[in-house]
């Protein structure tokens, strides 16, 4: 007999509440249970990044968090961050510069590198390569990835800059 | 062949376009094997043998049939009924052995982490749950686990019925090598360690089989890079008529020839749909993808280079152990890193005498199959390193001995001792452009003054060559029913629009965004009317997939000419609608233009809708052909393979106290024929240097003796992170091929075949003021740190 418990939370804006296994981590309740593909899984040990999601504001591995500890939670995916509009600028770059290939570790990079462009401060490439250092990428090399974010985020700031009041 | 363009029209093709896959790919769009989900589908997981090398006395699965949601399980025997095994030999090398593979293990395991039984369950959850409720008595064999030690006569043996450990043994000899070798002045000599490395797609190997027992017809979704290879398989060994067999590879997370391979568990998941008749995905779990994705490498070289005073290479011998698994891989064999270690090493040097072998020896290991680069960074990292010891017993420059050393410019053709064709390469022009491009004297001037500082900075040089795209004369005697052709449909929309339908396959690569630039080129269109359909074996054309960096070259190449077909056939309507002959026009910026002047005459929309909806206005006897299908395979008389070429540079520091390397900068100066999209280009270069740079400092399969693997987890099992990685700076010369009209000849190796050189060199150069030496790869702290100790001895 498999143990169920009731959960509610916020996804990607919406209310959901569903029935899952106490066991079943929350990757793959997002990908199989709920049809969000975008989260993907590599490695199931919290070491890839691919499944790199957003929970209550920070970035989070959803394949070391249980489904029931979303209860309560704001979670947030690639499919909602996308359609939001919040990395537009950002999705754009990786697309000018080819900076996925297979794209399997996209999202997870799009997640996280979506903390860094928020900021307020340049950002040097080493501190972006080192932040996003827990999230595999087998195909690029990084270098275009490194390129992207960095571009993405100097445009923010000079848009800042020349925008003080809507920044 | 046409090749003038109206002046006014900007060429597409070496553009850096970006790719049009990637806009849903990066919203998390993309459609993953494991992203498919089919009405009653049954979740297949492995149970594995934990042992390298055992019988298998008793397989008792009462217990595990009883647990919730278990629908069947299935052992080998129960597979074999509906599945023929397969066999890694080849008809035209009587002499290489390999023993028959079933896709499940039947009386013996031969490596830790072979399946031996399915069990499908209605989740993946119940599945893995009833793993520990099979229970399976195994009277365990002594591991082969050693190169040397297979070849012994005490050694036990993995497969009895072939009375020997040793695949195969091939030789090469061209001049008098001994006669060259006594009478040089020089003579250097080195040993060679190569670990085993994996290819660690991110996305795991993963299948859905759907069997409908009613049609007796096969879909398959599979994370692959040759639909038409597993088409042929399923129909061959499961006797389905291959009409009925359709695979189709949605978005694949990576492959890097990992995705090539004939893997058991793989087709015992579609055996399991045809015997159960439902729908059966099977996805590994990393653990397992480390013990069952084919591995590669893990090769054992002594070396010796013969040189005179002047500092001319006289002769070279090179004697390649490879240590492949318990089987050669059906139809990809498990000899090819082998011979590419011995053909292709030094090859860029002009050398008359030379003495080549490799022995390729069975191991109660996983299996060794293809991955990117396949012998060629072996072959590379030899050659290089070899010839910077003999620059160094001469007391020359590195680059320029090398400079020295290669093949002219005028001797082109040419062909090596080892027997490789090269119609033209580029080496003068890459070394010279590299040099520029890394400031080399500087450099050096730099490093000086680090020295003295007690700073241990090193520069690599390493020259490869890339033989892509094999032909059938490579692959055709083998018998191993691979398609070395690729084919291209067109078809022109009533809008004017494109789908293209290519045999490439695409994980990544950017093949089929380069292809819809070629047809845009030729049909005078936007990229954006192009749609490419790819990984479809039932709707495209048959081919070869994507494997031995070919895309381009064959594909494309295919392309070119059926857009050049569509176009006379869109350019043939179009005249008989505005009374002229079709030699007077062309096709610019979607419209039938007049070839003399580019003046606009119709939208290629306007024909296009005429074509498909107006015939009653075109002459009688004109018959619009608007779907178009053309073939490229290499002709007979040229060689079976393009070259492509290039050099890469590192700059690295080495800690003598921790033994730990710090890449500084890093170079490359590729040559891989005509390029179609620069900034593709530049990312194939980059992201194959990355991983050739994990394999030369990171990647390494740990085994004991008992032939445990011992680091299988991604925590384990090092790969590159982006704060290890340097910027990589990348250019290029271009050499077309003049055996094609396009001139592609393929870069998605050529990163990786010269990053494990480059980096040999690189911390021998950083080493050689100490006296050190490395000789084992990956270079880890504890290797740079043991080449350091042993020079205190």
């Amino acid at each position: 007999m498999q143990n169920t418990r009731e959960i509610a939370f916020t996804l990607n804006g919406e209310e959901v509440s569903h029935r899952v296994p106490v066991r079943q981590h929350l990757a793959d309740f997002l990908r199989h249970e709920l049809g969000l593909t975008g989260t993907h899984i590599g490695c199931e040990q919290g070491v890839c990044g691919a499944c790199t999601i957003r929970v209550n504001g920070r970035s989070a591995r959803s394949c070391l968090m249980l489904a029931v500890q979303a209860d309560g939670c704001v979670v947030e995916t690639i499919e909602g961050i996308s359609q939001s509009g919040e990395i537009a600028d950002l999705q754009h770059e990786f697309i000018q510069r080819n900076a996925a290939q297979c794209a399997f570790c996209t999202p997870g990079m799009l997640m996280t590198a979506a903390d860094l462009i928020g900021g307020k401060e340049p950002v040097s490439r080493d501190a972006i390569r080192d932040h996003i250092s827990g999230n595999y990428c087998r195909c690029t090399g990084y270098h275009a990835i490194v390129d992207a974010i960095e571009s993405t985020l100097n445009k923010r700031l000079a848009s800042d800059k020349s925008n003080p009041h809507h920044g | 062949m046409d090749n003038q363009r109206p002046s006014d029209r900007e060429s597409i093709i070496g553009k850096s376009v970006p790719r049009s896959a990637l806009r849903q790919l990066v919203h998390g769009r993309g459609r993953y094997t494991d992203d498919i989900q089919l009405p009653r589908m049954l979740e297949l997981v492995f149970v594995r043998s934990p042992l390298a090398h055992a019988k298998i006395v008793n397989i008792n699965i009462d217990d595990a049939l009883r647990q919730p949601g278990i629908a069947h399980i299935f052992t080998g025997a129960d597979i074999a009924e509906i599945c023929k095994p397969w066999n890694g030999e080849a008809a035209h090398r009587p002499n290489l052995k390999s023993a028959p593979q079933y896709p499940l293990a039947m009386e013996q395991v031969t490596w830790q982490g072979e399946p031996i039984v399915a069990i499908l369950a209605e989740t993946r959850a119940q599945a893995e749950d009833a793993i520990d409720h099979v229970f399976i008595d195994f009277e365990e064999l002594p591991a082969v686990v050693d190169p040397h030690g297979a070849l012994e006569a005490s050694a036990p043996l993995i497969h009895p019925d072939l009375g020997t450990n040793l695949a195969d043994e091939q030789l090469i000899e061209a001049g008098s090598p001994d006669e060259a070798f006594n009478k040089a002045l020089h003579v250097v000599e080195a040993d060679f360690t190569f670990g085993r490395q994996t290819g660690v797609t991110l996305e795991p190997r993963s299948v859905i089989a759907d069997y409908n027992s009613g049609s007796r017809s096969l879909t398959v979704y599979q994370s692959h890079q040759s639909p038409f290879q597993m088409q042929d398989l399923y129909a061959q060994n499961l006797a389905i008529d291959e009409n009925n067999v359709r695979v189709i590879c949605p978005d694949v997370g990576g492959a890097f020839g990992v995705k090539l391979h004939i893997y058991g568990d793989e087709v015992a998941a579609v055996a399991s749909s045809v015997l159960t008749g439902r729908p059966v995905k099977f996805v590994a779990d990393r653990m397992e993808s480390f013990v069952s994705d084919t591995h590669a490498r893990d090769h054992r070289v002594k070396a010796r280079m013969a040189v005179s005073a002047n500092g001319r290479i006289q002769a070279f011998e090179v004697d390649d152990l490879s240590a492949v698994g318990p089987y050669g891989h059906a139809r990809r064999f498990s000899i090819v890193e082998g011979l590419q270690t011995i053909t292709s090493a030094a090859a860029p040097y002009k050398f008359k005498h030379y003495r080549g072998r490799t022995r390729i020896v069975y191991q109660n290991k996983n299996m060794i199959g293809m991955y990117r680069g396949v012998g060629l960074p072996i072959a590379c990292a030899v050659g290089e390193q070899m010839v910077d010891l003999a620059a160094a017993a001469v007391h020359m420059d590195p680059l320029e001995f090398r400079r020295q050393n290669y093949i002219d410019d005028d001797m082109y053709p040419h062909t090596t001792a080892t027997g490789i064709h090269f119609e033209q390469l580029s080496l003068h022009q890459c070394l010279t452009q590299l040099k520029a491009l890394m400031n080399y004297d500087e450099l050096r001037q730099e490093q000086q003054q680090q020295r003295e500082r007690g700073i241990y900075r090193g520069i690599g040089i390493a020259t490869f060559i890339e033989q892509t795209a094999y032909g059938s004369r490579y692959y055709g005697p083998t018998e191993a029913r691979v398609s070395v052709q690729e084919g291209c449909t067109l078809k022109l929309e009533p809008t004017g629009k494109v789908r293209c339908l290519t045999s490439a396959t695409e994980q990544g690569q950017g093949t089929t965004a380069g292809i819809a630039q070629i047809v845009a080129e030729e049909l005078g269109i936007g990229v954006d009317d192009i749609s490419v359909i790819h990984g479809d074996s039932g709707t495209t054309p048959y081919g070869g997939g994507s494997w031995a960096s070919r895309g381009a070259a064959m594909a494309g190449e295919a392309a070119l000419k059926a857009a050049r077909q569509l176009q006379s056939n869109i350019l043939e309507v179009a005249a008989a609608l505005l009374d002229l002959a079709p030699q007077e026009l062309t096709l610019s910026r979607s419209r039938i233009c007049l070839k003399h002047n580019g003046q606009s005459c119709m939208e290629l929309e306007e024909v296009a809708k005429i074509g498909h909806f107006r015939q009653d206005q075109l002459p009688a006897d004109l018959q619009p052909e608007f779907a178009v299908t053309r073939s490229h395979v290499p002709r007979n008389d040229v060689p079976p393979y393009y070259v492509a070429n290039g050099v890469q540079a590192s700059y690295l520091e080495v800690d003598t106290h921790t033994g730990i390397i710090r890449l500084l900068r890093h170079w490359a100066v590729d040559d891989c024929g005509r390029i179609l999209n620069p900034m593709i280009v530049d990312e194939q270069v980059r992201g194959g240097i990355v991983q050739g740079i994990g394999g030369a400092l990171l990647e390494k399969c740990h085994y004991d003796l008992q032939g445990q693997m011992l680091n299988a987890s991604m925590a384990d099992y090092l790969v590159p992170m982006a704060s290890e990685m340097p910027d990589i700076h990348v250019e290029h010369v271009e050499t077309p091929t003049r055996y094609t009209q396009l001139g592609a000849k393929g870069v998605g190796e050529a990163g990786t075949i010269g990053a494990i050189g480059v980096m040999w060199c690189a911390i021998n150069d950083a080493l050689r003021p100490l006296g050190a030496q490395v000789k084992e790869q990956p270079f880890t702290p504890e290797v740079i740190l043991d080449a350091l100790k042993q020079t205190h001895q």
